[in-house]
């Protein structure tokens, strides 16, 4: 088990490689599909103007995602009516639907690591070489397991967008993940892949 | 008519919280095909770790609590009006609880509504009148990332060589656990139903989920396919999370609906093994949940 701190190193990015479990502690903020949408469209290719708090916003999440990680979740909350915000359920959601934008979203912000499930595609496996970065793998549907990881939830942005699509700032101990997806251009989602395609072709002329 | 938003809240609390005992065992069974140390046996024993949790404290099993699917099977001249006021009450009483995440957003909008109501749709309710005077209640929550994976496909097809009979059912619903790789939570469990139309085809493809693990189809060909799948399923060595491994697929379910002579769908929804469905059953003032 290799027990890593937030804010990452490079180095220690590409140290890691695909299969090893590793135990996350530090800072890191949730985001998935309106978030990553919202950061492409209003700073990164800006096609959308920045309105409200945005800009607000996008000054406070700069210095916690540099060196961090984003976490593709949408919990569950409680203490919603008093904001003593707990987590009461939070594993990992799909990560695929954010392989349009995640590579772009990592090299502005310089994440160094996405945690999801179902791994990610090429264009974000080549972002992961680049930025460097790692795609850690969460166990989907582990929600209450991985809550108790989960020791503070600092703040919370964009809670306008619901509570499964803000940002939550959380602060973890003992993060449960592997690596899938390492900075040396490695998927083990790419190798299962095509190993299972081969298998499916035999029995299709079956 | 009595209140029962009580009974349904706690429907909704063991259905979110409580994995059903069946599945349990199952995903315990096939821990002993995976190699010690493995990935994919290290996701199963969290698996099993998080259903305990989730039981012991009350949380929810996963964080997506999904699409709140009632079947409701009523008494002559019960009201079902009422009774889906109680259920979409009994939904927001379990948002503010905690065991259910607000999961209702306006697609036009955006907007989340913050208690799991929205529109006709949301809960999904569904009735049906029938002999006798007990009620029940059955629930399914069906989780996004694993609805996502379900796929469709109108017979025959060319690319995959699947003609229209049950050997080319055998092969759609073979290529679409392929493609669903680990991104429906695996291991998974499928439900099938070939024929009917678009709509009727994706139904029948989630009400045969609502049976129990063992209770395969009575038709003996259609047993059989469903063991045959569930078996070559698992040569894919797609395994648990998608980690590779040698558990793929835990069950399948195949069910058949008339159809038009032009027409020949074979539907599939894959559901995650966080396989929450449960029942409740009301008469007169005793109520029992299964």
């Amino acid at each position: 088990m290799h027990e890593i701190n937030i804010p990452i190193s490079d180095d220690t990015i590409r140290g890691l490689k695909v299969g090893d479990p590793v135990a996350l502690n530090g800072i890191m903020l949730t985001g998935r599909d309106t978030v990553h949408k919202w950061m492409i469209d209003t700073f990164i290719r800006k096609t959308r103007e920045p309105q409200g708090d945005d800009l607000k916003v996008y000054e406070a999440i700069k210095p916690l995602l540099k060196n961090s990680v984003i976490y593709h979740c949408g919990p569950v909350v409680s203490g919603l009516d008093t904001r003593q915000y707990k987590f009461v359920a939070a594993g990992p959601t799909t990560s695929i639907r954010e392989e349009p934008y995640q590579a772009e979203v990592m090299k502005h912000f310089n994440i160094k690591g996405v945690i999801g499930k179902g791994g990610m595609g090429p264009k974000t496996l080549q972002g992961c070489q680049d930025t460097p970065a790692i795609y850690f793998h969460a166990i989907g549907g582990a929600a209450s397991y991985i809550a108790q990881s989960v020791t503070r939830v600092l703040d919370v942005f964009k809670l306008d967008f619901g509570v499964p699509e803000a940002m939550w700032v959380i602060e973890v101990k003992d993060f449960p993940v592997v690596v899938t997806m390492d900075a040396n251009g490695q998927s083990l989602h790419a190798v299962i892949q095509e190993q299972s395609n081969k298998v499916l072709q035999e029995l299709l002329v079956k | 008519m009595q209140d029962i938003t009580e009974n349904i809240l706690e429907l909704i609390r063991r259905t979110s919280t409580d994995l059903p005992a069946d599945v349990e065992n199952y995903i315990l069974a096939s821990i002993e095909n995976e190699e010690p140390g493995s990935a994919a046996r290290g996701a199963l024993e969290t698996i099993l770790k998080n259903v305990a949790l989730a039981r012991k404290n009350a949380t929810p099993i996963c964080q997506d609590t999904g699409t709140p699917i009632f079947y409701v099977h009523y008494p002559e001249g019960m009201s079902t009006r009422k009774l889906s006021e109680q259920i979409r009450a009994a939904m927001v009483e379990a948002t503010k609880r905690s065991y259910m995440r607000p999961n209702a957003v306006d697609v036009m909008t955006e907007k989340n509504s913050g208690n799991n109501l929205g529109g006709e749709s949301f809960p999904y309710i569904h009735f049906e009148e029938v002999e006798g005077d007990e009620l029940t209640i059955e629930l399914m929550l069906k989780g996004g990332g694993c609805e996502n994976v379900g796929a469709q496909y109108s017979l025959p097809d060319t690319r995959l060589g699947a003609g229209r009979d049950l050997a080319g059912v055998r092969k759609v619903v073979l290529d679409a656990v392929q493609k669903a790789q680990g991104k429906g939570c695996a291991p998974g469990i499928l439900g099938v139903s070939f024929g009917g139309d678009r709509g009727a085809g994706y139904l029948a493809s989630k009400e045969v989920l609502f049976n129990k693990m063992d209770e395969g189809s009575s038709d003996p060909k259609l047993a059989a396919l469903e063991q045959q799948l569930t078996d070559e399923a698992n040569q894919m060595g797609i395994g648990p999370m998608g980690f590779g491994g040698k558990t793929t697929v835990l069950n399948t379910k195949i069910t058949g609906l008339h159809r038009l002579p032009a027409s020949y769908f074979v539907s599939v929804s894959y559901m995650c093994w966080a396989y929450r469905r449960r029942k409740m059953t009301i008469k007169g003032n005793e109520v029992a949940y299964d």
